[in-house]
């Protein structure tokens, strides 16, 4: 089956000022659109030729999994910003960042800490695991919490494509525009 | 007599075993032959070589003051921070490099993220590039077979490292030139890495080191690469590291 770069959910410029117009261009039209492209390239005459996207996430290795999971990272990394995101989490999901981490704020200082102590490439993420709790984790390169069987419920992208644009070498700088762009109604639902 | 030849035949395996240990990866006494050995403790960043301009058109200034004066900066100031007051503050970064899994994480990160980019800083000069010359050129042909099969697999190392790292040529126990690449901050020398050697050129792939100037085209950043190699400098690092090893 030949993968598609799914559309954004908003237009490129939507996100300014925390996120500019030219870091999406780049972020989606180019390295999101490279995985996809180097994904389809890569799969005929594997196993995964007729896989979907979760099942190359959870099984594959080496190119394709890099690849495939940068794919699915991607599309869920633009489903958790939006415009109008930014406050706080309201209903369940508020009450289980509570019970877990005592405030939303201490919350949002361990999920800061973890984005920006990723060293290297990758992600910073906030999952639900098998018993149903909230954890932050980080994952270099690819990685991908479906693989340990956790629920994501937002992501951070902290390769150096997702600010160096904007913010250069300051990671911390994109992680605070970040949390203006957190879209808590979609986390909401997947929690 | 008996327990003679049991203890000669002890010895014998012991030497081979030892012979057989060091062909695997590098000693410290063939360390201690290289220049760089001498950075030990109180680390800091030698200046630049040349102006933040000089690489211009192949790696832009921009690039390189926040490289050097804000990455590099970083990484020797956390590389400060994770040695100060501990047992190891004064030992030789290459001796931490031959037993790095047994320091925290910082100092892998940081002592790797200090070295690789004082290494990377020597390697370049402005009007640099063309082609090796004597005893490295007479290396690369004999071991890769020409300069450009050399290249091409040095570009695909550096194209290929998936994440943030480093393209390397280093030069192995036995003498021998090897390309490999590592991820993040490591690098040949540390006791981690698959490949181990001594490095004579290196390129940096993480994306800031060319992000402002080629975006996504990490392969058009390798190629420019190829016009700022400062090969006097490659050299005389080769020859130094044939010397440390066949000691």
């Amino acid at each position: 089956m030949t993968h598609q770069l799914p559309s954004l959910p908003w237009a490129p410029d939507a996100l300014e000022p925390h996120i500019s117009s030219k870091t999406i261009e780049f972020h989606y039209g180019k390295h999101h659109q490279a995985y996809v492209t180097n994904l389809n390239n890569l799969i005929p005459g594997t196993p995964f030729e007729n896989a979907t996207l979760e099942e190359i996430v959870k099984k594959a290795e080496g190119g394709i999994y890099n690849n495939g999971a940068q794919v699915w990272n991607h599309t869920f990394y633009w489903n958790c910003l939006s415009p109008n995101g930014g406050g706080e989490p309201t209903g369940k999901l508020a009450e289980a960042i509570k019970a877990q981490f005592g405030s939303f704020e201490t919350f949002k200082e361990k999920f800061s800490a973890a984005a920006a102590t990723l060293f290297g490439s990758g992600w910073a993420w906030l999952v639900k695991n098998a018993e149903g709790k909230l954890e932050i984790i980080q994952e270099s390169n690819a990685g991908n919490p479906m693989r340990q069987g956790k629920t994501p419920i937002l992501t951070c992208d902290v390769w150096e494509h997702a600010y160096y644009i904007d913010k250069k070498n300051l990671r911390p700088a994109y992680i605070t525009a970040f949390w203006n762009l957190v879209d808590w109604k979609a986390a909401g639902s997947r929690f | 007599m008996h327990k003679f030849f049991n203890s000669i035949l002890l010895s014998i395996i012991l030497v081979l075993t030892s012979v057989y240990g060091f062909s695997q990866g590098l000693t410290k006494d063939q360390l201690k032959q290289t220049g760089d050995y001498m950075y030990a403790g109180a680390y800091r960043q030698l200046p630049l070589p040349y102006a933040y301009s000089a690489l211009e058109p192949y790696i832009d200034a921009a690039t390189m003051e926040i490289h050097y004066s804000r990455h590099h900066a970083a990484y020797t100031s956390n590389l400060n921070k994770a040695v100060e007051g501990q047992p190891w503050s004064s030992t030789p970064l290459f001796d931490l490099f031959m037993e790095i899994e047994k320091y925290p994480m910082a100092v892998r990160n940081n002592g790797g993220g200090y070295y690789n980019h004082l290494l990377f800083w020597q390697l370049m000069k402005p009007g640099g590039g063309g082609l090796p010359t004597g005893k490295l050129s007479k290396a690369i042909d004999e071991t890769f077979g020409s300069f450009e099969k050399f290249q091409s697999e040095f570009n695909s190392n550096a194209s290929s490292q998936f994440g943030s790292g480093w393209a390397w040529l280093s030069v192995n126990a036995e003498g021998k030139l090897f390309v490999s690449s590592t991820a993040n901050q490591d690098n040949p020398l540390m006791s981690i890495a698959k490949n181990r050697g001594i490095p004579v050129l290196c390129i940096d792939v993480w994306e800031h080191a060319y992000y402002l100037k080629y975006q996504n085209k990490r392969t058009d950043y390798v190629k420019a690469f190829w016009s700022v190699i400062n090969w006097d400098e490659v050299s005389r690092r080769y020859e130094e590291a044939i010397k440390a090893v066949r000691k």
